[in-house]
């Protein structure tokens, strides 16, 4: 085993978050907490006609934006113009907006609905750009996130990820649901439910396919399931305990963890359930894997060291004892996650009696803490990096929280009923 | 194929056994025999087995919980008794198999406390084969955290979810 100590105790920033004690909503909803410095103003006008549709789009666009929480929303205060010929931008000025979204929709026969939005920027006074689309009445919510990413990444210059979903486990009286849902928390939908836990949730890269653990056979096995098929196979099944799905960012193979040669060890293992291979080998627990975007190495928590904590190590040819420590503060760090740029990871870090997420940068080791609550867990990306989606306690409920990757903005998504625990964020669609 | 890959496994397995030893001094520890502290039980049925004994809640046999201490996985001497018996019983009935079920109270990641109890299982297991019971008998699994006992939040409820459970087949 290799251990490099930094010279210095890589402790940095802690990020300072109100907590504010808010009334947990009947509905699914998102609860905005703080906020960043340097947001950008915006006035969303709701699109014409956009009232006669059974599916409104601009509050859907607004929500959006203003999780990210890069955004403040400017009230149009009386002001309604749906085409670029009937923007005074001097009245925008006034209003503080900087962007401007206006758009039109035209219902055709047959349940379509023909939409053009346009960004404006007021103080230029220039178009920034043009979303012209026709979508089937049931999609309209799908085209809002569409729309709000192509703001986004307009304004900011970064990936929108509102058109992504997330995966995560509700746990309501006995029963389990494996759930998946639209980056917001709508369009929830069951992929799977039973009377016995299901644990660590984890996408394919192409997001067709989930990774689990199901206890229904009295003991972990890890199950890949087909979303659109519904169809499923046990992939690791072995003796012992089967455990902590990761896949290859190829998608070919995952790596879990078994109890099959003793203690619990990572492995790779073909999306079929063929071509075992051992790549961990320590006296202790190995857990926990997540691979770097390139497919080279994971990382992964460990004990050989004596308490919980995060290392490294190559992907290779055969099974490794070598691997490179990468946590030193406190006695506990667990389950980390690879940022899609490869240049951090996110974990939770014991802190005192708290379980918080945290971040820490590959290069400079420097880590910085994003939350304070109490029992944070399973954090993971976003798939443009600049949010953590992770598991929380409020009032001694399971619910979704997700935290800027600042640590300035926080929002909570509540589900209805029932404990929400072990979120997966997803990966960006793909053009096919 | 997968016949290949089970014999490749079971050969791995085989191989790994003699190098999965347990660094614990306790599991070597076969001092247990004074029967002192099993007669508050009925004594073990000596020679062949009685099913009934599995089921007879006067019975040792009919005790299938090892509690462990916080952050430990060592079997403790009060539980030894309980374990060595089952060991018989499975040394007795070549047939009878058994799931060791480690449990973990419900504190920290949920995948690090599934391999927390993936080590008190095999801590029962080690026992159990060095009393004799056939590795091929006993299947050590972990649910972590999962299916807890003491549902509470407080240190008498994760008392009780430290631990393996001892569960027959067919039970």
């Amino acid at each position: 085993m290799q251990v490099r100590m930094p010279k210095f105790p890589p402790y940095a920033v802690m990020a300072f978050l109100w907590l504010m004690s808010a009334p947990l909503h009947a509905a699914l909803d998102i609860e905005i907490f703080g906020g960043g410095a340097t947001q950008i103003p915006i006035a969303i006008v709701p699109f014409a006609a956009e009232e006669k549709l059974t599916q409104s789009l601009t509050p859907v666009i607004a929500a959006d934006l203003q999780r990210s929480g890069l955004f403040k929303m400017i009230e149009p205060a009386g002001l309604a113009p749906h085409e670029p010929a009937e923007v005074v931008y001097s009245e925008w000025i006034n209003r503080g907006a900087g962007a401007l979204v206006i758009g039109t929709t035209t219902t055709l026969p047959g349940g379509q609905v023909s939409l053009r939005v346009r960004l404006l920027d007021v103080a230029k006074q220039v178009q920034l750009a043009t979303y012209i689309e026709t979508v089937p009445v049931g999609q309209l919510r799908a085209a809002a996130h569409r729309i709000a990413d192509m703001i986004y990444e307009k304004l900011t210059g970064d990936v929108g990820v509102f058109s992504t979903r997330i995966a995560y486990v509700v746990k309501e009286g006995k029963k389990y649901a494996l759930q998946v849902a639209d980056a917001d928390g709508f369009n929830a939908q069951s992929v799977i439910e039973y009377t016995e836990p299901i644990i660590s949730p984890a996408w394919s890269p192409d997001g067709k396919q989930l990774a689990y653990v199901s206890f229904e056979n009295k003991k972990p096995v890890v199950y890949v399931q087909t979303l659109a098929t519904r169809t499923r196979k046990a992939v690791a099944n072995f003796k012992g305990s089967n455990s902590a799905p990761a896949w290859s960012p190829d998608g070919k193979r995952l790596a879990v963890v078994l109890s099959l040669m003793g203690g619990s060890q990572i492995f790779l293992i073909n999306a079929d359930g063929g071509g075992l291979q051992r790549l961990s080998q320590s006296p202790g627990i190995d857990t926990e894997p997540s691979f770097s975007p390139d497919g080279q190495s994971i990382i992964f928590t460990s004990d050989r060291g004596g308490s919980p904590q995060i290392y490294r190590m190559q992907v290779g040819g055969r099974a490794s004892q070598t691997a490179e420590r990468l946590t030193f503060e406190g006695s506990y760090n667990v389950s980390p996650h690879y940022s899609q740029d490869g240049k951090s990871f996110t974990f939770i870090h014991r802190n005192g009696d708290r379980f918080n997420v945290a971040i820490q940068d590959l290069a400079s080791r420097q880590v910085q803490l994003l939350t304070d609550s109490k029992f944070d867990e399973s954090p993971s990306f976003a798939p443009n990096g600049r949010i953590v989606l992770y598991a929380t306690e409020v009032k001694g409920r399971g619910i979704l929280s997700a935290v800027s990757s600042d640590g300035k903005t926080r929002q909570q998504l509540s589900t209805q009923t029932g404990d929400a625990r072990e979120p997966a964020w997803g990966p960006l669609p793909r053009l096919q | 194929m997968k016949k290949v890959l089970g014999v490749l496994l079971i050969s791995l397995l085989s191989a790994c056994a003699s190098q999965n030893k347990q660094p614990s001094a306790e599991v070597e520890d076969k001092s247990v025999g004074g029967p002192s502290r099993t007669t508050e039980s009925s004594p073990t049925t000596t020679g062949l087995a009685n099913l009934n004994s599995l089921t007879d809640p006067n019975h040792i046999l009919y005790k299938r919980s090892v509690f462990f201490d916080f952050d430990s996985y060592v079997v403790k001497d009060e539980y030894r008794p309980l374990v060595q018996a089952h060991a018989q019983y499975l040394r007795d009935n070549g047939n009878a198999r058994v799931l060791l079920q480690g449990n973990t109270d419900e504190r920290g990641s949920r995948e690090y406390n599934l391999a927390l109890g993936q080590r008190r299982a095999d801590s029962v297991k080690n026992v159990m084969t060095l009393s004799g019971a056939k590795d091929s008998q006993i299947e050590s699994v972990s649910l972590g955290e999962e299916k807890p006992r003491g549902v509470g939040h407080d240190e008498s409820s994760w008392a009780e979810n430290r631990r393996t459970d001892i569960r027959y087949q067919g039970e």
